[in-house]
């Protein structure tokens, strides 16, 4: 019988959660590494008992950790993030020039082929990558000096880079995404780098159309279609048919069009979700309703999946890394909240269960298919 | 042996109690303390220091004898009673109140 393994990172530790095929009953272990934030937990397509997981704590920096047998147990791994050649500068807050910083890790993503190598996307703005299971760190430092690098500013949440998607059909194609600068896309394995936002449009911005600066939240790609790349920006849910050369907008009839995931089911590269938030200045739902929002069409119309959500007096917020999709028969869809809930649907969406209701904030939600 | 404790996150993060015992070969400052504790315990490096900079994380303090050593510099010699074991080296995160 197939399993799940949901890996969830919060502000206060990190989780493993496991479950049949059923995805009704629960066991939950953790908190692994009580009292950090563990803004990602992630596991080898390779290997699925190698996992990884990012830990840090304002007083202490950044501590790797990996397990070798499903997250039973964890051993520190290396944590020297050292950023390639000369510091250079990106934009403060005030314009002024501000030396990168390596601050934390965002978000790992392992080699879909090598369990030994995984990547690494930090805050200030860069991509490590190891290969020998996170032992040791090397920036690919093509991105951080790419031409439009020294214009960029951190949002609120930092000058962080939080997505990395490996292409399976082309394993030198890697898109990743960073707040306040934009989508960018390598095709020499990480060397360089190119911006790919040309049809973004961000208001708040000197220039709503410019080729960097734009505030995106999250992408996700369907492998079967990895042209087809799917975008929850600052405001606007954005689609690219042509890998990030052009987007379209594809809000259409959601309540509200700011929100941090989204997420493409595991079977129809067509059926995408998102979880609209009220605005960038209020950071929860709207109406105090917990809505995921599905379009079977690829974008532009959507419908609200509220059964077995919360549907009044709700006000959380799901963040960018907070959402994932099992690969069963039945596609699983899973998220956390603020409010430190974490919710399954073993049907596509259709109903909703809470795996748990009460841990600390949720910052990334991870789920591996285990045969 | 040198006593040194630390902050509850960085004894579970070493697998420690509240205490551990460190030798130190030659001089003992601050910066040979923490070389060999790092050395002794290799999942604490960066979590005291910075790893390039070799400095203080900056919610981090240092006493000793009831002295803060924190700006101190990292090559002094340590009190003599750190040195002989008599007081411990306390590794300390800064306190957020309310």
């Amino acid at each position: 019988m197939s399993k799940v393994r949901v890996l969830v990172g919060t502000h206060k530790g990190g989780f493993v959660m496991t479950s049949d095929e059923r995805r009704k009953d629960w066991k939950v272990e953790g908190p692994h590494f009580a009292g950090w934030d563990v803004y990602h937990m992630n596991g080898s397509p390779a290997d699925p008992d190698r996992l990884y997981a990012a830990q840090s704590r304002g007083w202490f920096g950044q501590v790797m950790q990996r397990s070798d047998d499903g997250g039973k147990t964890w051993q520190p791994a290396g944590n020297d993030f050292k950023y390639e050649g000369d510091v250079s500068t990106h934009k403060w807050y005030d314009n002024t020039d501000h030396p990168y910083e390596f601050m934390r890790v965002w978000h790992l993503e392992p080699s879909l082929t090598d369990p030994d190598t995984v990547y690494a996307g930090v805050e200030d703005a860069a991509l490590f990558k190891s290969t020998d299971g996170a032992k040791t760190w090397e920036e690919l430092p093509g991105i951080r000096t790419q031409k439009s690098a020294p214009s960029w500013a951190p949002g609120a949440g930092g000058l962080c880079l939080h997505t990395i998607i490996l292409d399976p059909a082309d394993k030198d194609r890697i898109f990743t995404a960073i707040s306040s600068a934009g989508a960018f896309r390598s095709d020499d394995a990480g060397k360089t780098w190119k911006p790919i936002n040309k049809g973004l449009h961000s208001q708040y911005i000197p220039d709503p159309d410019a080729e960097v600066g734009h505030c995106v939240h999250h992408m996700a790609m369907h492998p079967s279609r990895p042209n087809v790349l799917f975008m929850q920006k600052h405001w606007d849910v954005m689609r690219s048919d042509d890998a990030g050369e052009s987007w379209h907008e594809i809000s259409g009839d959601l309540p509200s069009d700011f929100g941090f995931v989204i997420d493409v089911h595991s079977h129809d590269p067509d059926t995408i979700y998102v979880v609209p938030i009220k605005s960038d200045s209020d950071h929860f739902v709207p109406d105090g309703k917990l809505r995921v929002y599905r379009s079977t069409t690829g974008g532009n119309e959507w419908e609200a999946l509220t059964k077995g959500l919360p549907q009044e007096d709700c006000y959380v917020n799901v963040l960018r890394d907070a959402m994932a999709v099992d690969s069963l028969e039945s596609c699983g869809v899973y998220f956390g909240t603020s409010g430190g809930a974490v919710y399954v649907s073993a049907d596509a969406g259709d109903s909703w269960n809470a795996i748990v209701t009460n841990l600390p904030q949720v910052l990334s939600v991870q789920v591996q298919t285990l045969e | 042996m040198i006593r040194v404790q630390l902050p509850a996150n960085l004894r579970t993060l070493a697998g420690v109690g509240k205490e551990v015992q460190v030798q130190v070969e030659g001089a003992v400052s601050q910066r040979a303390l923490l070389d060999a504790l790092e050395a002794e315990y290799p999942m604490l490096r960066g979590t005291i220091r910075d790893q390039t900079t070799k400095r203080r994380r900056a919610l981090l303090r240092f006493f000793a004898c009831e002295e803060d050593l924190s700006d101190e510099s990292p090559d002094a010699p340590l009190p003599e009673d750190v040195v002989t074991g008599r007081e411990p080296y306390l590794i300390v995160g800064a306190i957020a109140g309310g």
